[in-house]
């Protein structure tokens, strides 16, 4: 398993790269200001692609491993750069009862992509969150910042239609819940 | 810290011992013939990892028992490490461990050297305890080194090879990245070890399990 990226442009690269060299000159060359560093490239740049974080270790002396490591560890942090919808399926108590994992497999199915990846495309990126407080609603996803009702396998289909994506049922059996 | 070389006089298990005061208790015991089961202590870490929970030991007039590689020998201390605390805690420890190994023994090359076979027994406990539903993690095996194997799924996540890397090489190669369960060994972008790596094979000689082995059949203890 590697970074899961889609191919860049080396011109694409070469933004990166100068975009996080011209935050990176705001920080002390301090590991205490890895995260801060990882929180404001993220923000300019949606995610933290393998450039960006090779440019920070290098900056901050530390393993790219370790980088890595933080960016793997914390939620807050994507290797993927958003979609331009994002989904979060709620797997929240509520929702988890209500087979939210179910709804997630769903989705996974669709897209044809795991949790915290975007679609080749960049048209969906697809994430699970813990309960967004609407828990009547179960289960829950979250579609653009807006909770969806009752979200079985069927709405799934139903929301993804609605955005003009092609729904390919010819796969509906292949659960891999992971 | 002060450079105090004095030496320490203390009671483990009934006999009389003696240690360079700072000595970690852990370290003493060894030193002295004592085993006390450990998989993630190093003598040159400066701070003790602390991290597989398996190194307990009871010591008079402390209420509950205490990680023998944390823990600096005192003069007059008394420590006891087969009490049955202390070995209940170890215990423990080791049943969740070998939860999640995916135990091969016959097939494995570290058979006969490796440190959780001695644990095993050294805790009177099966490698295969039955208390704890098995949970393997089924990540792929890493082949793309020249010289050694990793296996994820046999990884105790000591953190061993990843100190001895660093001391070779200065950027590191292998690191802790995932979180929970997914927690593993790793490389940047969990690519395969093979770029930036030296093969000096140090991480297999500091492996204590089989998750890091020599391809040639080479035992751990035959690397140069
Ligand atoms: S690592 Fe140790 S316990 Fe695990 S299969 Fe190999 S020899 Fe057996
Ligand atoms: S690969 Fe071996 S040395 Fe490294 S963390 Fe796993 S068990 Fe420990
Ligand atoms: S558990 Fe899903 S909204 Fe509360
Ligand atoms: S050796 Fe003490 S916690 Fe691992």
């Amino acid at each position: 398993m590697t970074i899961p990226e889609p191919e860049k442009s080396l011109e694409e690269q070469n933004r990166i790269i100068q975009e996080a060299g011209q935050i990176l000159s705001g920080f002390s060359r301090k590991r205490e200001s890895l995260i801060p560093i990882l929180q404001q490239v993220q923000s300019r740049l949606g995610y933290l692609p393998r450039e960006a974080m090779t440019t920070i270790a290098e900056y901050l002396k530390v393993p790219a491993i370790d980088v890595y490591g933080v960016v793997t560890f914390y939620n807050q942090f994507r290797l993927n750069p958003p979609g331009r919808h994002s989904i979060r399926v709620c797997l929240g108590t509520a929702c988890h009862m209500k087979g939210g994992y179910i709804t997630l497999d769903a989705w996974k199915r669709r897209l044809k992509i795991n949790p915290r990846e975007t679609t080749p495309d960049r048209e969906f990126d697809l994430d699970t969150v813990a309960c967004v407080g609407c828990c009547t609603m179960a289960p829950v996803t979250v579609v653009d910042n807006k909770p969806e009702a009752q979200v079985e396998p069927t709405k799934v289909d139903g929301i993804l239609l609605a955005f003009g994506h092609p729904v390919d049922t010819k796969d509906k059996e292949k659960s891999e819940s992971r | 810290m002060t450079k105090d070389k004095e030496t320490v006089m203390l009671t483990m298990n009934g006999q009389t011992i003696t240690a360079k005061s700072g000595t970690k208790l852990l370290w003493a015991a060894l030193d002295n013939g004592i085993y006390i089961p450990n998989l993630c202590a190093m003598r040159d870490k400066p701070e003790p990892e602390a991290a597989c929970r398996l190194c307990w030991v009871e010591i008079e007039g402390r209420q509950s028992p205490i990680t023998a590689c944390t823990e600096p020998v005192a003069a007059g201390m008394v420590v006891n490490t087969t009490g049955e605390k202390a070995l209940k805690l170890a215990r423990t420890g080791f049943e969740l461990l070998m939860a999640s190994h995916a135990l091969d023994c016959a097939r494995c090359s570290a058979n006969g050297s490796c440190e959780l076979q001695k644990i095993a027994k050294v805790l009177k406990c099966s490698l295969k305890p039955k208390r704890f539903r098995q949970l393997l993690r089924g990540l792929p095996v890493d082949e793309s080194n020249p010289l050694f194997t990793y296996d994820p799924n046999k990884c105790v996540l000591c953190g061993r090879c990843v100190w001895v890397c660093r001391k070779h090489v200065k950027s590191g190669v292998l690191g802790f990245a995932h979180r929970g369960f997914e927690r593993r060994i790793t490389t940047f972008g969990d690519e395969p070890i093979g770029k930036d790596c030296l093969n000096c094979s140090a991480c297999v000689k500091a492996c204590p399990t089989g998750a890091l082995t020599m391809k040639d059949g080479k035992k751990k203890t035959d690397i140069a």
